[in-house]
């Protein structure tokens, strides 16, 4: 009994940091309507930064993380303003081929760069764990788990109680008049999708700590991240991490059930469910 | 007519080729008209009735690997073991435009059902043993004699069938879109509810789009098992598969006749021209030859976002069906 309890804790704690990435697919697609196909791309390129920085600086990625994050906050506002700015409010088709083309080039760019191998990561407390009463959980989900939930908080708060953040907001929820009292759409949606790789900056940092970094990596992860933000609710933050800690327990408890490779079958079977049942998600409104 | 007397030219130019040139342009003609076909198929669904399907793979895995199941355990002639292998791939489209359709799951919720649907049997098909599980499946292969009906021989009879199957879908698709079933699929692609309001049985005719692409769609896969004589679940039922069976219709003018093929024909030239650049050059990595066909795919998207067919239509003169 007791190795099921510490299975699910392990897939919650993996779990919030599907739910971190996600969101930051769910903050670009609530306000700019734009499919981020290129999502699991970045967060990879997010997982090479954090394993060069440790590799040369002998950095731990919970320290890099804000570089990282800014960093990746810099090529989703570059992003925006040059290459999807021109295709908001076109057909879906020609965002995804844009988005597409984006991350064939960042997939095969670090290929390119860093060839196919599995990149690690080794951090000092790697083996160490902390017991929670019956409970053994791995130290390094736990501080990635910790710091993921302390993000998505603050990104929270950011939304709610700051001009700026409240401004997005009112981008997404009534563009015409956000237009009519003067805010600049084109800057906010620049800053929204700057925030969203941001993010999703910070979850290919803590992403690292628990899974090596290859290429090959990144189209699961942009599936991961639809899967999460689809259960969960799009648009909804609470619903991202919900989503991910349902993902991460899944994928766990299949893993250990059955075989490692058949875990992904029981997300795309969640993610059938929840489009046929209720396609605005778990916590998502129904419009 | 002018129109047709180019495609005319085009196809007959095809049906002398392989007399010109050698074993490796063949090669890359087969792969051109291969996804120039199953761009045609695809564009019924999205183009025409405007359903986006991120998930065609599936019905190319379902075909072949139906029909060369069949083939290999009980000896059936492709050409009579694509018909169960096009039942197959028609009862699962179905099954998923139902579900789909009739909960109402639109968009991008459409297309991520169709990505949940080809990712489901993917790792299905992974492991399932019968089928040789993530290991693959294979063709038993004798060199020496040629069947059309079986779709045993050389190279050639590839191609020629290849030009067939595409030629025939080009004309297929041209005469549906004169039929009542093919105008109601651009009012419904067009505005959907406008179309439920004059009279249009929405449902019925999205599901004969649907129907008709996957069974389109699962003869490439019957040809596909038979051409290359193996597939592995990994390969033929992946998202990137699917991907690559759109890129050709987008970048060739979407809901157009003649971009599929005009879209094939410049990426896979692309595609190829590339590698073979970087291999003169001595510049051939891993990702090298991705990373400038994305930048060419970027170029291409930026400056033609409708696609190049309507553009080159208009510098020839042509109608933009063509």
């Amino acid at each position: 009994m007791e190795v099921y309890l510490d299975i699910v804790a392990s897939g919650v704690l993996t779990g919030l940091v599907y739910g971190l990435m996600a969101l930051g697919l769910s903050v670009i697609f609530g306000v700019v309507r734009v499919v981020n196909f290129a999502h699991g791309e970045l967060t990879v390129a997010a997982m090479y930064m954090a394993w060069v920085m440790a590799g040369s600086l002998g950095a731990d990625p919970l320290l890099t993380l804000p570089v990282i994050a800014a960093a990746l906050f810099a090529v989703g506002y570059l992003l925006q303003r040059h290459l999807v700015e021109r295709f908001i409010g076109r057909p879906e088709h020609e965002q995804f081929m844009l988005l597409l083309a984006v991350s064939i080039i960042i997939l095969n760019g670090l290929l390119l760069v860093y060839g196919p191998d599995a990149r690690h990561v080794q951090v000092e407390y790697a083996y160490d764990s902390f017991e929670l009463g019956p409970m053994l959980l791995d130290t390094v989900r736990v501080y990635a788990a910790g710091a993921a939930v302390a993000l998505a908080l603050g990104l929270y708060l950011f939304f709610r109680f700051t001009d700026l953040g409240t401004a997005i907001r009112a981008c997404a929820d009534n563009l015409l008049g956000a237009q009519v009292v003067g805010l600049d759409v084109r800057r906010l949606y620049a800053l929204t999708f700057g925030i969203g790789c941001a993010v999703v900056g910070a979850s290919g940092t803590l992403m690292v700590l628990m899974r090596d970094a290859t290429p090959q990596l990144a189209v699961q992860l942009t599936l991961l991240a639809f899967i999460v933000v689809i259960i969960g609710g799009l648009g909804s933050m609470a619903g991202a991490l919900v989503g991910g800690v349902l993902i991460g327990v899944s994928e766990a408890l299949a893993g250990f059930l059955l075989t490692p490779s058949l875990k992904s079958l029981f997300s795309y079977g969640l993610l059938i469910l929840v489009l046929l049942l209720r396609p605005e998600g778990l916590m998502g409104k129904r419009t | 007519m002018k129109a047709r007397a180019l495609l005319g030219v085009l196809f007959a130019l095809l049906l002398i080729a392989p007399a010109a040139i050698g074993a490796y342009p063949l090669a890359v003609l087969i792969l051109i008209l291969h996804y120039a076909y199953l761009g045609i198929a695809w564009n019924v669904m999205m183009g025409f009735a405007g359903i986006l399907s991120l998930g065609h793979a599936l019905y190319v895995g379902l075909g072949a690997y139906v029909a060369a199941a069949l083939y290999a355990s009980f000896g059936l002639p492709a050409l009579l073991g694509a018909v169960p292998a096009a039942v197959v791939a028609t009862l699962a489209g179905l099954g998923i435009g139902a579900l789909g359709f009739r909960f109402r799951v639109n968009g991008v919720y459409f297309a991520l059902l169709t990505i949940a649907f080809a990712e489901f049997t993917r790792i299905l098909f992974d492991h399932m043993g019968w089928t040789g599980g993530s290991s693959g499946f294979f063709l038993p292969v004798e060199h020496g004699h040629t069947n059309l009906i079986a779709l045993r021989g050389p190279p050639i009879l590839f191609y020629y069938v290849a030009l067939g199957m595409t030629a025939a879908a080009f004309v297929a698709s041209h005469a549906l879109m004169r039929t009542r079933l093919g105008y109601a699929w651009l009012a419904i692609r067009e505005d959907a509810d406008s179309a439920a309001a004059s009279g249009v049985d929405v449902f019925r005719a999205r599901m004969a789009a649907v129907a008709v692409s996957s069974a389109l769609t699962s003869l490439g896969g019957v040809f596909y098992a038979f051409y290359y004589n193996n597939m592995y679940p990994e390969q033929i039922f992946s998202m990137a598969r699917s991907i690559e069976i759109i890129l050709a219709p987008i970048i060739g003018g979407l809901g157009t006749l003649f971009g599929p093929v005009l879209g094939s024909f410049v990426l896979t030239l692309l595609g190829e021209g590339t590698t073979s650049l970087l291999e003169h050059f001595g510049l051939a990595a891993p990702g090298a030859k991705q990373v400038i066909y994305g930048l060419a795919l970027l170029v291409i998207v930026m400056v033609r976002p409708a696609g190049l067919w309507p553009w080159l239509a208009r510098r020839l003169g042509v109608g933009r069906d063509g």
